[in-house]
Formats: structure tokens, C-alpha cells, sequence
């Protein structure tokens, strides 16, 4: 007998667990894994309406003021006579102008004004400069994998219980200067909010979301085995729910065939000669964007389980990752040479959270002549591979393998510390064999 | 590395000499710094062989541990240190000036301005190379937690008098050489490589002889000779010509000179102990002083070499001149030694083995605070770090080619003047990006409103609203207004930091980290072994 | 599937030729492997190694001697420190295997500690291989094998490696443990020589993986391995498991990739000898024949690195000055191509690397003066 695997009812019963022990269970944490477009922002959203709901006050620490404008907007969006606190800090043009239009939604630089709200929103940054002498009952702490031990230590006196949601897969904290003084001490300031509150508080529930409903059947499978091994996740539909289509034949040319390629199967690569170029490699550069504007004029539709009707694609379906932000520059310079505007193109660091239809990707080692600990870091690649719900391409120089090869991980090892898995180097190779068998060579004209 | 800095090494490879990496000196250097030029034994954790220290160049306090393993050997050695380094300490310890402080009232929880002391100036300590840096601190920290016979009558091997507190404070000092742009403690290689590009590797340029041999080679050779000579050249016992220097020796030395040596020197110390009469031991006391006079020899003949490099780094770096910021780090630093020189005083028990949740959250955010201010202030000093930045887009110069009085709107519109720049750079504005420039040592903020035109020369002209420093009234102050034809340079980085979050008391350490440490129990002492090494 | 026989033996006996007559070959320890896998890009130290040459030797041959020797006070501390370490009986290691390791099993109170020796570097993997058979086979034990003897499979000959210890726990599972003399302050130790321990302790695991394969059923080869050092500034050990799934993946990549020894060696023209033997200008001649991927990482890892320098100095190459360097000059490899480049003599004003050398350069020059100065203070 075999089971058949139901996404849906797996992250019902997994939602269910969570908003249980968040909102009935008695440990003071409860944290969440959330692979990628598994559904983070609707949990935080629903606990959040629930806990105002069961009129528990409630603060929420998301990481930087996009995320806590966007949070703000869905809490509103999902129900708008909720009284809503904003908080901000005193610069200019502290949040999204969009808040303005939001009836319940109290905008102030001092958390003193927003008292008696059910809900209060901020970056960490703000909330650390705010005193209480009566603490929240409850938090919500989003991207929590994203914010440093010390951040959380000057926050976590605000609130008496907290849920802590984050993607364990993308970028870490990093610090600007040396904190190897302090590596394998539990309460390690640069190490992550979660690997600090779980060395103290091991007994806290702990949950993982199990289905992604961003990444199609075709690529959940990779992303999990290479940057999620010990806590996989599946696909929220089947192989035949998505479908990409071209109204325009292929013309034969390279971006066109891998991008029929990507429409079959997920993926593509397509792969230029090998050389040794600098960050902003004119032909690779030339090869996204000409990809973009292909799919652009080839006139794309996406079928998907949202809705019956084939939906275009569209410039703002459409995403280009880089690693620097010099090769997003020179991007957006060679798609307005092309007369492409509209097109998202960001770094690793900034799509974090974002999700598009079909993402291009300049591989992070294309054309290097070393791999740097830069480059090789599991999340920015996690981050590239897993903003898609259809169709991933990469654009990359022949090479990259052997490149990997020549510069395995010799890292300092600092004892006490957990490892970081996986491990960087093993997931670039796990992607490239896969890449590989997507593969169309192009020799730009 | 960044494409100035590789110009920069490898103008030195093809020209033979290293390049200047800066036009000024980024770092404070004291007029009476306190060299030290330790060595180690090799596989044993931190025993020291020897030293030369002291302020005067041609007279250095030589010490030296005659039989490494031999305990009471090595508490001489480590008192004798602590009488030539703390009364250099005291010195700066008790020359002190009135100065403000911002405290928090404990009755009132309010911010308020106290008296304090401050001392005048600071001591600085040099040494080598990091891993010389790295010494101190194993130095301070096998030294603190040691007991004297005074602090406790009990303990089986008591340490000479002063020797945890010279811990404590060698602890500070290596403490303190964390924090970016201090100059408390300063290795020579660090210095010298912050301001000069060789022709070699970062890797290469830790090597004081070889680093040394490219800014300042002898007479007619190349840098990469006299480097290789440094590195390698041996003489005809097999001893290198340029001694490592340190704390680690060179493992010739050890087997063929010094492990010899000290095997004399354990045979007369034997013998001395199985003299059987007055005569014998006399003869047998002055193989002994031989002996010891041999390895004192050899010491001094590894140490020497690396003293006198350090001090010839000295001269070099003085040439240049300091840069205007340097002096603001340095008042850092001389309230980081009045803070320790008063939990001395206040009889404050030794720093901890480890630092608890909290200080070690505010000792990572004041060093990435000070390391933005380092990158922030070597760059407006330094019109080469400065062109460093230019490349990567963080920072932008050019000539004013227009001023366009504005005002802000509202009941009492302020001065926003536009201003024009032309320049050759090429800046990663982003909409409504701030720039900064320095106006009389303070930045003034302008934001970035876009671009005009297209210069045909592949120049960019940029239209930046000034928005501050221009005074209360209606009309700018005088000066504080850029003028046509002027030469400016704008960052994309701010000039000043901002104080961070204060962070909870140790004792409010919530629950995610671990809740308060409970009662402070003064740290017990190292367990004592027969065959302790320290 | 292990490659026919007689190709293995061809390979050997070109190996040999290489070497030169009569000359032995230097026995494969871990440290060298692990350090061959942090430059597995140098074809020249994966040929020099993988037959056996002595590179010590050859570095002084071709007049480039290596500046790598050993003190004799660290050699007499490590070894009394281990002796130590694995006194009465290894009881005191044990109890660290215990703590650190597996504390759910019965204490060590006592532990088997079979008799190893055997003639001749074979002789002793198969009394370890028999050793640890029958200790898998004893449930319930604790036994210690003291220096036992394993091979690897590098490159069709086999490597003999000699672990610290390797502990059999009482549930058949295996621990490699590595003793170094390099203290734990305050429970931190050098994160560098933490980092080779855990690359050297890997090639152990890998080695003893291969063993524990042969039996039925394999038994588990731990992938935390133990390091045992003096605590503080005492010579008291102290031990703490570390985690090598890391560096085990690397290594066994890199020594999969291994295999092309041959082909490297296929390309070597007819009678390429490395012996010290010979005068240093046919040894230059040898050795220049096969490629050599020189960085400065390599003067602390290789005995042939000085030699390899002064040839990457003495080509102009860039990288003699750090791998980083090249990272934004695109296909420029040499120091005259970047400077000249640089100073508009050569090179493509719409290769971006070449664009953005020439704003470095030009940058450069005013901030000191060399041309016309904008005031930016």
C-alpha cells in the first residue's frame, strides 16, 4: 500500500500544530522552519489575527521596513478593522506611503503613542530602543533566521512569549568585524537569533512547514536534498499543475532553446564558453538580458493551479538574480539598452522573500577565476534557485565544476560550533549536476 | 582586494619598491612607545624563552628564561617583565585631566554629565607581528588568575607579587587591539602593511624582514632580493641571517643552538646541586653562569634583529604624517585605559575567562561601530582611500557647474539649494540616495534628485538638494552653501556614527539567552600541576 | 570496481620510473593527503605525490630548499603528551571517548587494547583489520587500538595511514581519535589547526569506512571525530568531538578526482625522472613539464613552494600575489599585461576589466599627486 501525499492536509496539520502551541501550549517559544514559499507570511498573518483575536497584546519584530510595511498591508488586507500600530524610526520617509490609506493603521516614531493597539509592528533596529515597563504577552519574530543573537538579546526583554518564524536556507547574519572570541559560546552575538534561543531553550516545540507552494514539482525536489538535507519539504503540486508556454516558436538561438528547455522541465543553463572574466562579464550580461527580452517577446502564458485561465508573463513575473550589485547595475543597463524596463533585477540579499514566475540567474561563479567563502555561501545560491514558480535559468561560463574542484572548503573549524550544513561547496556541486542536464552551450554572435 | 590596491602592488613588483597604500599615518604613534619582542618555546602553550623590551632603542631590557619548563624560572622572568612594564604603565596612570562623562543617574534613571578623570595621554605597546598580539594575550590571560602568597597563603606555588596584575593589563591590551583603528597595542607588521603595498602577498607581507625589505631596501637591491634575503638567506651553520620574528623561533635554532645550550645549562644546574663542598660548588656555580650566559646570548642575538626592525617600522611610519582623525581614536583609547586603570583601582576582580551574553553583544556592536568609523574617517583623511572608495561607487568628486537657490515648503521655508557636480565618477545612487560632505569638519547631508543631461565626455553631472548645516534663518549662513567652481567630494557613507541600542544590565539577561548569570563568583585561579608549563 | 590489475601495476612501475632507480617511495601520510586536497588544482604536487617523490628533497636539489623542519622541544612535548595521554591502559582517553561521545554507554571501566604489531606496513593493516573485526564482534566492550595501521586507496597504490587511536565503542560503532600537543584555552582552540586536525581525521574515517565496508554487517564509522589536547597551560587532557561530515565530503570528491594521476603521468614525455640525483638544470626541466597552481597559501603547505614561486614570479604571473588578485582582472594573468593595460599602452577599452583598471589607475594618480589633484577633504 502506498500513501498518497497530500500537501494540503500536511500543512493544515502542520499550521494547526503551531497555532496550537502558540496560542494553548505553555513553553514561552515556539519556532518555525519555513522552506521557501512555504507559506511563511500567510502563518504569520493568521497567528498574528488569532492572538489579537484571543486579545493577547502582540508585537512583531520583522527585520527590515519592507517586510514590516508588507506585513502590515496583509494584516489589513485579511482584516482591515484591526487597529494596527506602525512604528518607525525618526529618518525620512520612514514607511510605505501605502500605510497612509489604511484607515486603522497608527503610524509613530514613539512606541509610548501606540499603546492599547492589538497589534504593534517593527524592525528590530526601532524595537531596540524602546522601553516597557510592562512587557507584551506575546511576539511573533519573522526572519528569524535572518537576525543576529545580539539583536534578539536587545529585544527579547519586551515580550513574555514569542513565535519565531524564519528559513533556516537562506543568507546568514553576518558582522562587519571578527567575532571569533566568542565562537562556540552558546550565546555567540553574530551567530543567529535561532541557534541562540535554541542552545538555551533545546525543549522548545519546534516546527517546519512541509510544503513549498512557490517552487514547482520540478524544483522542490533539488532545492530541498541540496539546502535543506535533514529537513526536506515537498511541492504543493504535481508535475502537470504548471505548465509555461510560448506563443512564439523558438528562432533556434541559444536563449531561445533554453528557455523551451526551462518551459519543460524547470530548469536551464545556459552555458557560455569558459573564460575568466571580470564581475560584470559583457556577454553574460548580454545573455540575461537577451533571455528577458526573449521571454518577453515570445509571448509567454503560465498555467498554474491558481487559476484555470492561462495568466501572461509579464515584466513583473519576471526576476534576475546576481550575487553584486554591480552585476544588477550593468543588467538593468544592458535590458534598457533592449527596451526591457519593468524587469525586478537584485541581488541574492534583496529578492530574499520574493517570488516571480521565471527567474534568470547570473551563476555567482561564472566566470571566476577563484571561489571566495563569498560565493560559495549556501544561501545565496538558495536564495537564487528557490524564487520561482515555474521556470529557473542560469547563465553561466563553462567551468564552474572544475573551478569548485580547484577550491574545496578548507575553513577554520571553531570548536563548540554546530555545523553549518550543507555544506556550500557540496550544494554548488549538487545544483551544477542538475543544471547540467538543462544544458544549452552558447557561443554569443 | 580592491584594483587601487592591486595598481599599487604590483607598481611595486615592476618598479622594486613598495607603493604607497596611504598619503598619511592612520594610526597614533606615541612618542615613547614600549617595544616588546618576545619568544616562545616551541610546542609548550605560550612558556616564554625570552624578551627584549623597554622605550629606549639602544638600551633594551633583555629577559630571558635560561630552562623554559622550570617554574620559578619563569616567574622571574614574568616579575622582571612586570617591573619594566607596569612602572611604564603607572607613568600614564596618574597624569590626568578633568573631563565629562555621560552616566545614568541610578536615583533617577536619567542621563546626566559627570566629572571624571581622564588620563592626558596613554601608553602604547608595540610588538612584531600579530601573532605577537596574540602572545600578549596568552601572556594576560595565564598571568591574571594567579594567585600571590599575599592574596592567598595557601597556594601551593605562589606568583611574585605584581605578576596578575601585569596580567590584567596585558589581558586589557590585547583586549583593546580588537577594536578597529585603536593604538593601544599595535603590531608592526599590521602598520606598516596599512600604509605601504609590496610587491609579495598579504601572506608574505607578515613576515617583519621581508615586509621591511620592500619599503625600505638596503642600497641597491630590489625589494623582492632583499626579501627573499630576509626570508631564507641562512649562514653557514644553517641559521637564518633575518631570525622569524616571533614569538615562534626558527626550528634550526632550536635543535641546533638552543636545544644544546639548555642541556648545558641543566647539566651545571645538576652538578651545582651535587657539589659537596664550598670550592666545588664555586667552580661549578660559574659553569652555571656560563651556561646561562650562552642562552642569554642566543636570545639576544634572535631578538635583536626583530628589535631593531621594529624600530626602523617606527622611523618610516613617522615620516608620514598623522592623519587629522587620528587623534579623536586616540581619545578613545585613553578612556579605555582610564576605565581599566579605575577598575584596578577600585579593586574590581581580574576580566573573566569568557564574557557573559551582554558584554560580549556590546563589545561586537562598539567594534562594528568602530570599524565604520575607521573606514569612515581614513577616507575623509586620505585622499588615496578616499579614491578607493571613488571606484567602488561609494563616494563621488567634481566641480560645481551650478547652485540653484531653493526652499523647502511650509509655514517656515528653510534653504535647499540644488546643486550641480560634474564629475568623472561613478557613484551607485539609488533614488533619493543621501550623500555627505565634510563642511568644516561636520558632514552635511544632501540628497541625490538625478541626473542632467548627457555630457558628451563620459563625464555624469549630478543634482544633489543640500538639506542641513546652513543655519536657522531663511537665508544659508555664509560658507555653508557650495559655490560654482568649487572642488567637492561627496560619500555615500555617513560620516559619524550612531550610538546603538542600550542593552540590557547583565543581570536582566533575558530568557533566550540564558536569563541572568546569577551571583559573579570571582574566577578560580588555573589548577596548578607539577608539570604546568605557565 | 577496482581497475584491472595490470593497469594498476603499469601505473606503479611508471610511478617508480619517476621517482628515479633505487629511489623509495615516501610514504602518503594523511597530513600530506589532506593538504593535497586543499590544492587539488596543482597537478604538479598530485604527480609528485602520488609517486612517492620526496618533495623535500627535490626542493633542495633545485636549489629552492623547503624552510619546513620541526623543533625538537614540540616533537619531545607531543610525544610525552600522547604517552600521557593514552596511559594506563588508555584509561584516561577512554573516559574522554565516554564523555564526549557516547555517554548513554556503559563507563570504560576497564577496555581491551589488542597487540598491533606486525612485520611490515601490510602486515599491520590486516592486524588492525583483524582487531577491529573481533572488537565489532564483542558487544558490550570498550577497545582501544593504539597506532593502528589502515590503507587507502590513492590513486591505484595504497596509502598507509596511522591514526592517533581509533576507540571501538560497545555498540560496534568506530571513533578515530587525533591527538594533538596544541592547547584548549578556555575550551577554544586555533581554528587553523583545528581545521587541519578535522581534514587529517577524515582521511582517517574515510580509510576505516572502507574497512568497516568489508563486514557484515558494516559497522558504523562515527563522523564526529575526538581531538584530545592539553587543557589550559597545563598538560592535562582535554577533548572535544568535532564534526568532520564536511571535510569527509571533500576528501573523498578530491580523491576520486585523484585518479587522473595517470593521465597527468601520460603526459609527461618518455623518461621524466624526478630524482634528487639528478643536476638541477634537467630536475628544472622535469619539474617545469608539469603544470603547478602556485599561491601563497602553498609556502605554508608544500616543500616545493619556494621553487614554484620564484617560477610564478619569475613568468610575471599575478597570482604570485594572492589568488584575490585576479579576481577583478578578467583575462589579464601577467603583472606587465595589468600595467600596461592600466596605462592605456594594451588592451581593450570596452573590456570592462580593462575599463575599470584604467579609472583605478587614473584615481590612483591624482590622490597622490602624479597628475591633477581634486581636494577631497
Amino acid at each position: 500500500m502506498t500513501t498518497v501525499f497530500d500537501p494540503g492536509a500536511a500543512a493544515t496539520e502542520a499550521t494547526d500544530a503551531i497555532l496550537r502551541d502558540t496560542l494553548h501550549g505553555t513553553a514561552r517559544g515556539v519556532v518555525v522552519d519555513s522552506p521557501p514559499g512555504a507559506g511563511k507570511s500567510t502563518l504569520v498573518v493568521r497567528a498574528a489575527l488569532e492572538l489579537a483575536d484571543a486579545g493577547r497584546p502582540l508585537m512583531v519584530v520583522a527585520q527590515t521596513n519592507a517586510q514590516v510595511d508588507d506585513l502590515v498591508l496583509r494584516l489589513a488586507e485579511k482584516n482591515p478593522e484591526l487597529p494596527v500600530g506602525r512604528l518607525h524610526s525618526s529618518d525620512a520617509d520612514p514607511y510605505d506611503k501605502a500605510l497612509d490609506d489604511l484607515p486603522n493603521v497608527r503610524k509613530s516614531a514613539k512606541a509610548g503613542d501606540l499603546s492599547g493597539l492589538a497589534v504593534v509592528i517593527s524592525t528590530a533596529a526601532k524595537w531596540a530602543h524602546v522601553k516597557v515597563d510592562e512587557p507584551w504577552r506575546h511576539a511573533i519574530v519573522d526572519e528569524a533566521y535572518q537576525m543576529r543573537s545580539d539583536s534578539l538579546l536587545a529585544v527579547a526583554g519586551l515580550f513574555e512569549r514569542a513565535l519565531f518564524v524564519g528559513d533556516p536556507g537562506q543568507l546568514d547574519p553576518f558582522s562587519i568585524v571578527g567575532s571569533e572570541q566568542w565562537a562556540g559560546l552558546s550565546y555567540d552575538p553574530s551567530a543567529s537569533a535561532v541557534t541562540t534561543l535554541l542552545a538555551h531553550n533545546p525543549e522548545l516545540p519546534q516546527h517546519r512547514l512541509p510544503v513549498s507552494w512557490r517552487l514547482p514539482a520540478s524544483a522542490a525536489p533539488l532545492v530541498s536534498d541540496a539546502f535543506y538535507p535533514y529537513t526536506p519539504f515537498r511541492s504543493g503540486t504535481g508535475h502537470g499543475d504548471r505548465r509555461l508556454s510560448f506563443a512564439v516558436p523558438s528562432d533556434g538561438s541559444g536563449p531561445d532553446r533554453v528557455i523551451d528547455e526551462a518551459a519543460e522541465s524547470g530548469w536551464g543553463l545556459l552555458e557560455l564558453p569558459a573564460r575568466h572574466t571580470p564581475r560584470t562579464d559583457p556577454e553574460a550580461v548580454r545573455a540575461v538580458a537577451t533571455v528577458v527580452r526573449r521571454l518577453l517577446d515570445r509571448g509567454g502564458a503560465a498555467t498554474s493551479e491558481r487559476s484555470p485561465d492561462a495568466a501572461p508573463l509579464t515584466a513583473d513575473r519576471i526576476a534576475v538574480g546576481t550575487a553584486h550589485r554591480d552585476q544588477a547595475a550593468s543588467v538593468r543597463a544592458a535590458l534598457t539598452e533592449l527596451g526591457v524596463t519593468d524587469v525586478t533585477v537584485d541581488t541574492a540579499n534583496r529578492l530574499q522573500g520574493r517570488e516571480y514566475d521565471v527567474t534568470v540567474v547570473l551563476h555567482p561563479l561564472s566566470g571566476r577565476p577563484d571561489a571566495t567563502a563569498f560565493h560559495l555561501e549556501t544561501g545565496r545560491l538558495c536564495v537564487l534557485a528557490s524564487r520561482h514558480r515555474h521556470a529557473c535559468i542560469v547563465v553561466c561560463r563553462a567551468g564552474v565544476s572544475d573551478l569548485l574542484d580547484d577550491y574545496p572548503s578548507t575553513e577554520p573549524v571553531q570548536l563548540g560550533t554546530l555545523v553549518k550544513f550543507p555544506d556550500g561547496w557540496e550544494a554548488n556541486h549538487a545544483v551544477l549536476a542538475r543544471l547540467a542536464e538543462h544544458r544549452v552551450g552558447w557561443r554569443p554572435g | 582586494m580592491s584594483l587601487i590596491s592591486t595598481l599599487a602592488r604590483l607598481e611595486a613588483v615592476s618598479t622594486g619598491r613598495a607603493q604607497p597604500a596611504a598619503t598619511v599615518r592612520h594610526r597614533r604613534l606615541s612618542e615613547r612607545p614600549l617595544v616588546f619582542v618576545p619568544l616562545t618555546t616551541a610546542g609548550e602553550a605560550g612558556a616564554p624563552l625570552g624578551a627584549l623590551v623597554g622605550t629606549d632603542r639602544d638600551a633594551p631590557h633583555l629577559l630571558v628564561v635560561p630552562q623554559p619548563r622550570d617554574r620559578d624560572l619563569r616567574f622571574t622572568f614574568l616579575s622582571e617583565l612586570a617591573d619594566v612594564v607596569l612602572p611604564y604603565i603607572d607613568a600614564y596612570a596618574v597624569d590626568v585631566e578633568a573631563a565629562e562623562r555621560n552616566e545614568t543617574d541610578p536615583e533617577t534613571g536619567k542621563r546626566v554629565k559627570v566629572e571624571v578623570e581622564l588620563c592626558a595621554n596613554a601608553p602604547q605597546l608595540i610588538v612584531p607581528s600579530r601573532a605577537g598580539i596574540d602572545f600578549v594575550r596568552l601572556l594576560g590571560r595565564s598571568m591574571r588568575f594567579r594567585r600571590t602568597a599575599e592574596q592567598d597563603p595557601e597556594t601551593p606555588y605562589p606568583a611574585p607579587p605584581r605578576v596578575p596584575l601585569l596580567g590584567r593589563w596585558l589581558t586589557h591590551f590585547a583586549e583593546r587591539a580588537r577594536v578597529p583603528g585603536s593604538s593601544l597595542l599595535l603590531a608592526m607588521t599590521d602598520v606598516l602593511a596599512r600604509h605601504w603595498a609590496t610587491g609579495q602577498s598579504t601572506l608574505e607581507d607578515q613576515h617583519l624582514g621581508a615586509l621591511l625589505a620592500w619599503i625600505d631596501p638596503p642600497g641597491g637591491e630590489t625589494g623582492a632580493e632583499a626579501a627573499l634575503r630576509a626570508e631564507l638567506a641562512r649562514d653557514r651553520d644553517g641559521q637564518l641571517l633575518c631570525p622569524p620574528a616571533g614569538p615562534a623561533t626558527d626550528p634550526a635554532f632550536d635543535n641546533k643552538l638552543l636545544a644544546p645550550a639548555i642541556e648545558r645549562y641543566d647539566r651545571a644546574r645538576t652538578a651545582l646541586a651535587a657539589a659537596e663542598d664550598g670550592l666545588q660548588a664555586d667552580d661549578r656555580l660559574g659553569d652555571l653562569t656560563t651556561a646561562e650566559r650562552e642562552i642569554r646570548a642566543l636570545v639576544a642575538s634572535r631578538t635583536r634583529p626583530t628589535w631593531d626592525a621594529v624600530w626602523r617600522g617606527l622611523d618610516r611610519l613617522r615620516e608620514l604624517p598623522e592623519a587629522s582623525r587620528v587623534e579623536e581614536r586616540w581619545t578613545r583609547d585613553r578612556w579605555s585605559f582610564t576605565g581599566h586603570r579605575d577598575r584596578v583601582l577600585a579593586g574590581e576582580p581580574p576580566q573573566p575567562r569568557r564574557d557573559d551574553a551582554v558584554t560580549a553583544a556590546n563589545k561586537l556592536a562598539a567594534r562594528e561601530r568602530e570599524q565604520a568609523r575607521l573606514e569612515a574617517q581614513e577616507a575623509l583623511d586620505d585622499p588615496l582611500v578616499m579614491a578607493g572608495r571613488r571606484l567602488s561607487g561609494e563616494a563621488f568628486a567634481g566641480e560645481v557647474t551650478e547652485v540653484v537657490m531653493a526652499y523647502s515648503e511650509g509655514k517656515r521655508p528653510s534653504p535647499r539649494p540644488l546643486v550641480t557636480v560634474r564629475t568623472d565618477d561613478r557613484p551607485h545612487l539609488g533614488e533619493r540616495a543621501k550623500v555627505f560632505r565634510s563642511l568644516g569638519g561636520k558632514p552635511q547631508s544632501a540628497e541625490f534628485v538625478g541626473y542632467e543631461g548627457d555630457p558628451e565626455d563620459g563625464s555624469a553631472l549630478i543634482v544633489l538638494r543640500v538639506l542641513d548645516k546652513m543655519g536657522r534663518g531663511k537665508e544659508p549662513e555664509e560658507g555653508s552653501v557650495p559655490e560654482k567652481g568649487d572642488e567637492l567630494c561627496f560619500t555615500l557613507f555617513e560620516h559619524e556614527q550612531r550610538g546603538g541600542a542600550k542593552l540590557p544590565d547583565p543581570e536582566q539577561t533575558p530568557w533566550t539567552h540564558g536569563g541572568p548569570p546569577g551571583e559573579q563568583v570571582p574566577e578560580a585561579a588555573d589548577a596548578l600541576t607539577e608539570e604546568d608549563v605557565l | 570496481m577496482p581497475p584491472p590489475r595490470t593497469r594498476g601495476t603499469a601505473l606503479r612501475h611508471r610511478l617508480a620510473e619517476l621517482r628515479g632507480p633505487d629511489v623509495p617511495a615516501k610514504a602518503l601520510d594523511a597530513r600530506a593527503l589532506a593538504a593535497l586536497a586543499a590544492n587539488p588544482g596543482c597537478r604538479r604536487r598530485a604527480i609528485l605525490d602520488g609517486a612517492g617523490v620526496n618533495k623535500a628533497a627535490l626542493a633542495s636539489a633545485l636549489g629552492s630548499p623547503s624552510a619546513f623542519g620541526q623543533s625538537q622541544f614540540a616533537l619531545t612535548r607531543g610525544n610525552a603528551f600522547e604517552a600521557k595521554v593514552k596511559a594506563d591502559g588508555g584509561a584516561e582517553l577512554l573516559r574522554l571517548v565516554h564523555e564526549k561521545l557516547d555517554r548513554t554507554a556503559e563507563p570504560p571501566a576497564h577496555a581491551r587494547v589488542p597487540e598491533l604489531t606486525a612485520t611490515g606496513p601490510e602486515g599491520r593493516t590486516a592486524r588492525t583489520a583483524l582487531a577491529l573485526r573481533e572488537a565489532t564482534e564483542a558487544p558490550g566492550e570498550w577497545t582501544l587500538l593504539d597506532h593502528p595501521m589502515l590503507a587507502l586507496d590513492v590513486a591505484g597504490s595504497p596509502a598507509f595511514l596511522e591514526p592517533d587511536a581509533v576507540v571501538v565503542h560497545p555498540d560496534g560503532s568506530w571513533t578515530v581519535v587525533e591527538i594533538k600537543s596544541f592547547p584548549m584555552l578556555d575550551g577554544s582552540a586555533d581554528a587553523a589547526k583545528v581545521g587541519a586536525a578535522a581534514r587529517q581525521s577524515a582521511v582517517y574515517v574515510l580509510a576505516l569506512e572502507q574497512v568497516a565496508a568489508r563486514l557484515n554487517p558494516a559497522p558504523r564509522v562515527r563522523h564526529r571525530v575526538l581531538l584530545v589536547c592539553p587543557k589550559d597551560f597545563s598538560n592535562h587532557p582535554t577533548a572535544s568531538a568535532v564534526d568532520v561530515r564536511k571535510q569527509r565530503a571533500v576528501t573523498a570528491r578530491q580523491l576520486a578526482r585523484l585518479t587522473r594521476i595517470e593521465d597527468i603521468a601520460d603526459t609527461l614525455p618518455d623518461g621524466t625522472c624526478f630524482s634528487p640525483e639528478l643536476p638541477a638544470a634537467e630536475l628544472t626541466a622535469a619539474v617545469e613539464s608539469v603544470p603547478a597552481t602556485y599561491a601563497p597559501e602553498c609556502l605554508s603547505a608544500c616543500e616545493l613552494a619556494f621553487h614554484c614561486r620564484a617560477r610564478s614570479r619569475a613568468s610575471d604571473a599575478v597570482t604570485s600575489l594572492g589568488r584575490s588578485v585576479r579576481a577583478e582582472l578578467g583575462d589579464l594573468t601577467t603583472v606587465e599585461g595589468v600595467l600596461s593595460a592600466a596605462r592605456g599602452e594594451s588592451g581593450d577599452p570596452d573590456d570592462p576589466a580593462v575599463a575599470a583598471l584604467r579609472r583605478a589607475a587614473r584615481l590612483r594618480a591624482e590622490a597622490l599627486g602624479r597628475e591633477a589633484v581634486t581636494a577631497c577633504r
